[in-house]
């Protein structure tokens, strides 16, 4: 997990940050990992979404996608500092966000795929919303309480986006036959990435019993049920096809990751340290 | 930074009135306490001042503004020893606006979010009818669900015909 950091610069200190770090209780690496999967499934989405800035249907769609990334964006920071925090090596959100390489980030690979075709991107923003709710709402029991503060925070961002993807998806596959076939063709794309979501062959099932983190096969039988619910009221059809090979919580990924990542880092990279 | 012990805690101190008075930067006219983002404002007996603000949205992008804001009033006050904390527990919700800070928002013309009885008294599934902020006709419809910032959205009113800003329920 530890990433050379040849030329890195000192870390942002914020006063939250400067509370890091108790020495005598080191925090079990897989609890940070799991920290860091959620950060990183926050953080890749929020830099998939700002691809659509400037780009989106109409300038209200601009907005909405922008503040939808920008939540994700939030999410993800707390979360990455949180992370930092529980590793107690003194990385801050910057630090991990900036200068861990692709085999180091921790997210589904539902996430971090391009999403330049319009439906694409709500098909994928309607699973992650309803995977998001589902975890968030239980997550905010956590007897980790960043964790738990975390999600009750996002639970109440994530309901907009919900909302947003499920009433882009209800138009365009009950719209013309044009719309409806490339909504289902968008579906067809994102269906098999689902079951990452729900793989618990990463995640140390001591998280769950010690009521850290959420039993991912738990959320499967109501996320499923919800998608299937939006799907069909939307004249579109559940895709019957199989499930890809996870291991995005292990840090093995698609090729899209290594490149969204040169973009996302070469300017921290590039100039370290460097402040506006 | 090890919390200080707590000499004066919560809204008597100087501090506090000194820390409320800072502005929302992207809605100059309501001041953090008016929002109900400001939690907390403690101060040791060396006059070292701990500050815990609460975002709206995770990703608030006024909060470093309001962090440097804090720190500029408070030491123009006399504290030299300022630090700011975000919190994120108990999660911000727009019912935490004060009477003033909704009768200040409306007057800049941002129709204020439903109150809680409000959302209550509505039957469930319903959205609220939001009444425009300019000539108080309730006659209105949301035209983009997100607007300039993440805690608003987009109102245009079918009375008056002008656009406006409605502060979410969150």
């Amino acid at each position: 997990m530890t990433t050379p950091r040849p030329s890195s610069p000192p870390p942002l200190r914020s006063s939250t940050e400067e509370r890091r770090g108790d020495p005598g209780q080191r925090t079990p690496d897989n609890h940070v990992d799991h920290v860091l999967g959620l950060a990183d499934d926050a953080l890749v989405s929020a830099q998939r979404m700002g691809w659509w800035i400037s780009r989106a249907p109409q300038l209200e769609e601009d907005l909405a996608l922008a503040n939808i990334g920008l939540d994700l964006l939030g999410q993800a920071r707390a979360l990455l500092s949180h992370a930092g925090a529980l590793e107690g090596q003194g990385r801050g959100e910057d630090d991990l966000a900036y200068w861990r390489d692709e085999r180091d980030f921790r997210n589904v690979k539902l996430v971090e795929r391009p999403q330049e075709d319009f439906g694409v991107a709500m098909a994928r923003l309607l699973v992650l919303s309803t995977w998001q709710s589902e975890l968030y709402a239980a997550l905010q029991r956590s007897t980790d309480p960043v964790l738990a503060a975390v999600a009750a925070k996002a639970a109440k961002e994530v309901a907009y986006h919900h909302d947003h993807a499920t009433r882009w998806v209800l138009r365009l596959g009950d719209g013309t036959p044009e719309s409806h076939a490339r909504m289902q063709a968008a579906l067809d794309a994102e269906w098999p990435w689902i079951e990452e979501l729900f793989d618990e062959s990463h995640l140390d099932p001591a998280l769950v019993t010690d009521g850290v983190a959420v039993a991912p096969s738990s959320l499967r039988e109501p996320v499923l049920r919800r998608l299937g619910d939006v799907v069909r009221s939307a004249t579109l059809e559940v895709p019957d096809v199989p499930a890809r090979v996870p291991g995005g919580r292990a840090g093995l990924h698609t090729e899209h990751l290594g490149r969204m990542l040169a973009e996302m880092q070469h300017l921290t990279r590039s100039h370290p340290g460097a402040t506006w | 930074m090890t919390r200080l012990p707590d000499v004066g805690t919560g809204r008597e101190t100087r501090a506090w009135q000194v820390a409320a008075r800072v502005l929302d930067p992207e809605l100059p006219v309501v001041t953090i306490e008016d929002l109900g983002i400001l939690r907390d404002v403690t101060e040791d007996d060396q006059g070292r001042v701990h500050v815990q603000v609460t975002p709206t949205y995770s990703g608030c992008p006024a909060m470093e503004t309001i962090r440097t804001d804090l720190i500029d009033r408070l030491s123009e006050e006399g504290y030299l020893h300022v630090t700011v904390e975000f919190v994120l527990s108990p999660a911000w919700s727009t019912d935490q606006i004060t009477p003033q800070g909704r009768a200040r928002l409306e007057e800049y013309g941002v129709a204020p979010p439903p109150t809680e009885a409000e959302r209550r008294s509505a039957p469930v599934g319903l959205t609220l009818s939001v009444r425009c902020p300019q000539c108080g006709s309730p006659d209105t419809r949301e035209s983009s669900r997100f607007g300039s910032t993440a805690c608003k959205s987009l109102w245009v009113c079918r009375a008056c015909r002008e656009p406006f800003d409605h502060f979410k329920a969150l």
